[in-house]
Formats: structure tokens, C-alpha cells, sequence
């Protein structure tokens, strides 16, 4: 086999699985991304229901219901003019808190928004970046001073 | 008075850098003896300035000195000594300071250890070295000074987040570094042999201890990483395919191909271009890493800046060396000379495809990782990708590469029978077929990929023995002959085997803890008994005590099987004053078939007395750590090489001569 020919074969078997990589992806995509939506997105636009989405603002005060089954929780989350109603079973990280930031995945069924997970905050004075930016533009972020 | 000492010598060490960076490199281009021979001082001396500041920022920590922002942000009195310590590179400035430390490092160890190196191609790995060092040095003292002072000076610090508050943490960021910076080295060999137009195997051979040595430190950083996440975060995952996850495994993917094919170029001098890119390569998705990490782009533990400048600055640096080296890589890499020719099945072959289905595994991380960043970037909304984008196509590439893996090392270099060395692995082919048929028996009604990547593990494992009986004809030759060649087998080849073998008992931990894994979350109140995967957990209780500087309520466990009592387990939940924060410590029975994993949540309201409890039981998933441990130790054991050890290429260049060839080793 001469040099060219084998760099040919080289190039030809690089693209394939270059190629079929990128297929792999592509439709992985169309199923695995997640879009961000505030309350208020999620009330002028609503996605259908078997789309995976993330939903974040905050939890609202005196929202946060347990279930006496001891693993649904229901509470609310806002991000000012709009609120959500969220429904959840498993148990709440460690720094899930009234009046904090949160960001949850899950999907949004008859007007409820089903999650399946909650993201955990590791930092007590951190808050998400979506979820700051969210409600900057619903106007309820004060600057240097975290609600 | 010590700290002002320490902003001192972290200043200097910038210029010395800026030194390090321009007159060698001035130097080797005019073949300046004089220039050449500043790279060895300067690198040391850069080297002693940056661990003076550094020993001068751990005594503000040790003795909590709160004058300094960074200690009163990030430190408080009634730590343990330990977390003083580690709260040194807990925070965004002095982990940067870590950095440039473990960067300056190599640089010393090349300086004390390359007398070997021809003198202008060490000139030139230095003053690589100085020129990265000298950025992020300027990035520590313009944008992230670790060494700013407070006034008035705070009572107490604000702590340090008490979840970093750990063993395993505390540990974790220094390996990381060594193996992120070490690719730096690789990085700085690749640059220079562009500058140089020249690659040959003994460039091969000082390149790969230090990629070695930093493969290890990565992989020990990523498993400790993993196993930190798995028993503090108290989700019962090992695993996440968070973008911080991915920033760490990115350099290793490439640092892991890199390995191999610069052992092409080491044997056969071919894929020398390709080697030079994949170093090139490695070493910029690990300043991609600390930049998706520090600029504060992404959210998570561990993005500590939120101050834009820093990004931008990280940016900068980002695109220069980048960018530059990339420039350099298409005006040179078409000089270089073309190596040995082989054949498709081949050693070579086997790694071509090795590097092949890497990088392609590389690049759809990649994607997955940064394409949020880029849709955001050009206001396409805001999306996360999440852990199954990654499993759907991360997992098939991996399919193909460790079937693979069993058969490349069987195959001769040059040209290699495919046929004989399938026929060598029928043990393999069998084990692999008996595995997987016993899994799926024993798990009946459970996932039906399972049994079959559990087959692929055995196969990898048998196969990789059964190379290595091969090696010293073991049950062919007599016993006294396999004995001899056992012993006269190179260090790197045992190192392979190890590596290999590793590698499979992470791949069986890895699919028994995705596919068997048992949860359980109910509500408990004392007395009451929660079972999962046969286990029966009575719940006793909980009582309260005090810790170090937090206080705790531990939750008891009496676990029994079919009535017979097997252990006691008390999870944990510590509550921190400072700053104010619960974290969750899970009680975790490790066995080498599965570990029985409890966590207990808030009092639950309407129950008083009742506490929510989450209990998994994770097949195997111990294997996981221990394969990558057993990996890092094949890394290690390959490193001890005779041949990679530094003085070995001079002694034959010694040798030559007399032989009559003159030719450079």
C-alpha cells in the first residue's frame, strides 16, 4: 500500500466515524436538550407536555407542602408577576429553602410542572445564573442585594 | 508583614517568567550559548518565588490572618487545621495560585532533570513553560490577588463552604492540577519541537514520562473527584456528566490517546504530526477546563469568579495559547518528516484506531459540554444537556474501543495477524460469552444490554492476561523460561497489562452501579424497618451530637439480611454555623459485590418523629474507583521504565560512538 493510499484510508475512516458520531449526536440532541424557562416564559408559551424542560426562579415563602407519604413535596415557584406550581417526589437537597433559588428539571403536565429532579445549590449565597438572569428581566433582581 | 512578602515574590516571579519566556527562545534562535543557559536558573528561581508566595499564603491560613480578603472570605478560627490548610486552594485565588505552583513545578523538574536534553530544545520547553506561567501570573496579580488586604480587619472569617469540608477534597484539586499542568510539559516539548521542524523517538521519550506522570495524577484526581461527589453530595451517583465533570475528563480523553500514539513515535517514528497535535490538544482543553471552571461562565461547585474581567482575562490567554500554537502547528506540522510505513492491522493500526474512536468520543463531549455556552453566546436561549445526551453517544464509541483494546497489544508492530491473534484470544472470547450469560441469568428481567457490556469487561480482562501469558509464553515454554522472561519484560509492558485490566474492572463497576442500582425513598419513623435489594434497614432513630465545628443529628441504621444482622449504619446530617449550611453525610457499607448507601432527609412535617430516608444499593460500584486506581498504578509502574527514566537516552548516545555510528539517539 503506498503512503498516499494509506493516508486516503486514514482521511476516509477519520470522516466516518467523524461522520457517525455527529449523527449520533444530532439525534441525541432532538431528544436530550433541555430548554430554561422563567414562570412567566412557561405561561406565554407553553411547551408540550412530553418535552424535558428546566424551570427555575424562586421558592415562593410558606409554598413548600410534604406529603404525608414522606417523599412528594408540592411547592411554588416564582419569578414575580407569574408563578408555578410544582410537584416533586424525593427527598429535597440539603439547601432547597423558602424565598431561595432553585432550578428544576421535569415536565410540564396540565398545568403542573412534574419534576423529576431539583437541582442541588452547593452555595449558600450563590443563586443559579439562569435564575438571576430570569428575574432581572421580570424586574425583581436588585443589584448587590440577593433576594 | 508575610503576607506583603509573598504579593512580593509573586511579582517577581512574573518577571522572571517574562525572562524565562523571551531570552531563552531569543537565545536557541541566535544560538546564543549565554541566553540558552538562563532557562535552567530562571525556572528554578521562578519556582522558589511562587512557592514562597504560596508557603506565605498557607501561614496567613494556618495562623488566620483575616486581614487578608482572601482568608476572611474564605477561612474561619474554629476550622481544623487540615481544612486551614486545604482552604488554601479552596477558593477561587488561591487555587489559581496552586496552579501557576504545580506549573512552575515542572518547570523545576525539567530544569533539575533534562541534563540530558539537547540545550537549545530545553531552552525552548522552558521558555514555553515561562510564557504560560507568565500569563496566568499576570492573571493572578491583575485580576485575582490573593494577597489584598482588608480594612477595618473582620473578628472572624465567613468559612469555608463546609462541603469542601473534607478528606477527599482536600486532596482532589492537587492531583487534578498536577495532571491538567502536566499536560503543560507535553504542551511545551510539542511547541518547541514545531520552533525545532524536528521529531524523532527521543523527543518521543522525554515527552512521555511527563505525560505519563500527569496521566496518573488525572486520573487519581478524577476518581477521588467522583467518589467525593458519590458519598458527600448524598445522590448515590458516581457520575454526573456535569460540564465540571466533563472540563476534567476532556484533557484525560486526550491525554489518554496522547500516551499511545507517542509511543508510535517512540517505536516506528510514525503519527508524529498527529502526536504533536494531540499534545497541543490535551494541553489546551485543560486551560479550556480551568477556564469553563474559573470565569464563572458555568454554575457549579466549583465556579467560585463571578467577576466578568476574569473571564475575559482567562479568555485572552485562552485564545494566545491556543490559538498559537494551533498557527504554529499548520505552518510547521507539513515539514515535519514522515515516518515508518504500516500496515492497517498493525500495533500502529490498533493505536490509530485507539486515537480514532478517543477523539471522536472527545468531540461529542466536547459538544455536549459547550454547546450551551455557544447557544447562549449567540441568544439561542438558554438549554442544558443533560446526562443522556452523553450516554447515547459517549457509550457506543466506547463499544468499539475496548473490543478493540483486547486485540491491538496481540497484534506485531508493522504488520500483525488479526487471525492469529483472535485465535490467541479464544480464553477471552469464551470468558466473555460465560460472563455474560451467567449475568444475564442471575439477572433475569433486568436491563438486556447489561449482561452483554458485562461480557465486554470479561473479554477486555481475559484478553489482556492472556496477551500477557503470551508475552512470556507462559504454559508454552517451561516454567523456568516464562519465569526468566516474566522478569525481563519491560516495566512499560507490565504497566500496559495493569493499565488494561484496570480499565476493565472500572468498565464492570461502572455498568453493574448504572444497570442494578436499587432505590428506595420512604418515610420512616423509629422502629419502622425499609427494605431494598433484600436488605432490611430498621430505622432507630435519631440523636443529636457535636462535631469539630458543626453540630450533627445521626440517624441509625440495624441492617439484617433474611433475619441475620450485618452492620450498623449511621448517616449523618452537619449542620455548619459558618457559613450556614447543612450537608448531608451518607452511611455507606462497602462490599466488593454492591454498596448499601443510606441518606436521611429533614423531619417530615406531618409526621413528627418521621424522617424521609433514601436508600440505594449500588452493585459493584466500588470497582469503579479501584479500576482507576489500578490504572494510575499501571501509569506509575510503566513510569519506573528503565528506557523512559531520564538519563536513559544519553547512555546510549554515550554508547554510540564507540559502536561506530554517530547518529543522534
Amino acid at each position: 500500500m503506498t503512503r498516499k493510499r494509506r493516508r486516503l484510508y486514514g482521511v476516509l475512516l477519520g470522516l466516518a466515524a467523524l461522520g457517525a458520531a455527529t449523527a449520533m449526536a444530532l439525534l441525541a440532541f432532538q431528544d436530550n436538550l433541555v430548554f430554561f424557562f422563567s414562570p412567566s416564559d412557561l405561561i406565554a408559551k407553553p411547551p408540550s407536555a412530553d418535552r424535558n424542560l428546566r424551570l427555575g426562579g424562586l421558592v415562593e415563602t410558606d409554598s413548600v407542602k410534604k406529603l404525608p407519604d414522606g417523599r412528594t413535596v408540592e411547592f411554588r415557584i416564582t419569578d414575580g408577576p407569574n408563578t408555578v406550581a410544582v410537584h416533586y417526589a424525593g427527598i429535597l437537597p440539603d439547601l432547597f429553602r423558602e424565598g431561595q433559588g432553585v432550578v428544576v428539571e421535569g415536565r410540564l403536565v396540565s398545568g403542573v410542572f412534574q419534576a423529576r429532579e431539583v437541582l442541588a445549590k452547593h452555595d449558600e449565597t450563590y443563586m443559579p445564573r439562569e435564575v438571576a438572569d430570569a428575574l432581572k428581566k421580570s424586574g425583581h433582581w436588585q443589584e448587590g442585594k440577593k433576594p | 508583614m508575610i503576607a506583603e512578602l509573598g504579593h512580593f515574590a509573586l511579582a517577581l516571579a512574573l518577571a522572571l517568567a517574562l525572562a524565562q519566556g523571551t531570552l531563552p527562545l531569543i537565545g536557541a534562535q541566535r544560538g546564543d550559548g549565554v541566553w540558552i543557559a538562563l532557562a535552567k536558573p530562571l525556572a528554578q528561581a521562578q519556582f522558589l518565588c511562587i512557592a514562597l508566595a504560596f508557603a506565605a499564603l498557607t501561614h496567613a491560613y494556618v495562623t488566620s490572618d483575616f486581614s487578608l480578603a482572601n482568608v476572611a472570605r474564605n477561612s474561619h478560627s474554629a476550622k481544623p487545621l487540615i481544612y486551614k490548610i486545604s482552604g488554601v486552594w479552596g477558593n477561587h485565588e488561591g487555587s489559581m495560585l496552586l496552579w501557576v505552583l504545580i506549573l512552575a513545578l515542572f518547570g523545576f523538574l525539567v530544569a533539575i532533570a533534562g541534563r540530558n536534553l539537547p540545550p537549545a530544545l530545553g531552552a525552548r520547553v522552558l521558555a514555553i513553560q515561562g510564557l504560560i506561567g507568565a500569563g496566568f501570573l499576570a492573571f493572578i496579580l491583575f485580576t485575582s490577588n490573593p494577597f489584598e488586604r482588608v480594612f477595618p480587619v473582620p473578628v472572624d472569617g465567613n468559612g469555608l463552604n463546609p462541603i469542601l469540608q473534607d478528606p477527599g477534597l482536600a486532596i482532589h484539586p492537587p492531583f487534578l492540577y498536577l495532571g491538567y499542568v502536566g499536560f503543560s510539559i507535553a504542551f511545551a516539548f510539542a511547541v518547541a519541537a514545531l520552533i525545532e521542524g524536528r521529531v524523532d523517538p527521543a523527543w518521543a521519550r522525554w515527552v512521555r514520562p511527563w505525560t505519563l506522570g500527569a496521566w496518573c495524577a488525572l486520573t487519581i484526581g478524577i476518581a477521588l473527584g467522583s467518589y467525593w461527589a458519590y458519598y458527600e453530595l448524598g445522590w448515590g451517583g458516581w457520575w454526573f456528566w456535569d460540564p465540571v465533570e466533563n472540563a476534567s475528563f476532556m484533557p484525560w480523553l486526550a491525554g489518554t490517546a496522547l500516551l499511545h500514539s507517542a509511543a508510535v513515535v517512540e517505536k516506528r517514528e510514525a503519527l508524529k504530526s498527529w502526536t504533536i497535535l494531540l499534545a497541543i490538544i490535551a494541553f489546551s482543553l485543560s486551560l479550556i477546563g480551568t477556564f469553563l471552571v474559573r470565569s464563572g461562565v458555568l454554575t457549579s461547585v466549583h465556579a467560585f469568579a463571578t467577576d466578568p474581567a476574569r473571564g475575559l482575562f482567562i479568555l485572552m490567554l485562552l485564545v494566545a495559547a491556543i490559538g498559537g500554537s494551533l498557527t504554529l502547528y499548520a505552518v510547521r506540522a507539513p515539514q515535519l518528516k514522515l515516518g515508518g510505513l504500516f500496515h492497517p492491522i498493525s500495533r500502529e493500526g490498533g493505536m490509530v484506531l485507539n486515537n480514532l474512536l478517543l477523539s471522536t468520543a472527545l468531540a461529542t463531549v466536547f459538544l455536549g459540554t459547550l454547546y450551551p455556552l455557544f447557544l447562549d453566546a449567540v441568544g439561542g436561549g438558554k438549554v442544558s444537556v443533560g446526562a443522556p445526551y452523553f450516554n447515547a453517544t459517549f457509550v457506543p464509541i466506547m463499544v468499539p474501543l475496548v473490543a478493540a483494546m483486547a486485540v491491538g497489544p496481540l497484534l506485531a508492530w508493522k504488520r500483525g495477524d488479526l487471525a492469529g491473534a483472535l485465535g490467541r484470544l479464544k480464553f477471552a472470547f469464551a470468558a466473555a460469552v460465560a460472563v455474560t450469560l451467567t449475568v444475564f441469568a442471575l439477572t433475569w428481567g433486568g436491563p438486556v444490554l447489561a449482561p452483554l457490556a458485562m461480557g465486554l469487561a470479561a473479554w477486555l480482562f481475559v484478553a489482556t492476561l492472556a496477551d500477557y501469558a503470551e508475552r512470556i509464553q507462559l504454559f508454552r515454554a517451561p516454567l523456568g523460561e516464562s519465569l526468566r522472561r516474566a522478569r525481563n519484560l519491560p516495566r512499560a509492558s507490565y504497566g500496559m497489562t495493569v493499565a488494561h485490566a484496570g480499565m476493565a474492572v472500572a468498565i464492570a463497576g461502572m455498568v453493574g452501579a448504572s444497570a442494578w442500582r436499587v432505590e428506595v425513598v420512604q418515610a420512616a419513623r423509629p422502629g419502622d424497618v425499609v427494605e431494598a435489594a433484600g436488605f432490611a434497614l430498621r430505622f432507630d432513630g435519631v440523636h443529636q451530637s457535636k462535631g469539630p465545628n458543626y453540630t450533627l443529628e445521626s440517624g441509625g441504621f440495624t441492617v439484617t439480611r433474611q433475619g441475620r444482622f450485618i452492620t450498623r449504619l449511621e448517616a449523618e446530617r452537619r449542620f455548619f454555623t459558618d457559613p450556614p449550611q447543612v450537608t448531608t453525610e451518607a452511611a455507606i457499607r462497602t462490599t466488593a459485590l454492591g454498596d448499601l448507601y443510606v441518606a436521611i432527609g429533614e423531619d417530615t412535617a406531618d409526621q413528627p418523629g418521621a424522617r424521609t430516608v433514601r436508600v440505594w444499593y449500588n452493585p459493584l460500584v466500588v470497582w469503579i474507583w479501584v479500576g482507576c486506581l489500578i490504572m494510575a498504578a499501571g501509569g506509575l509502574l510503566s513510569l519506573t521504565d528503565r528506557r523512559l527514566r531520564v538519563g536513559a537516552p544519553s547512555r546510549r548516545r554515550a554508547k554510540l560512538p564507540a559502536a561506530g555510528a554517530g547518529v543522534r539517539a
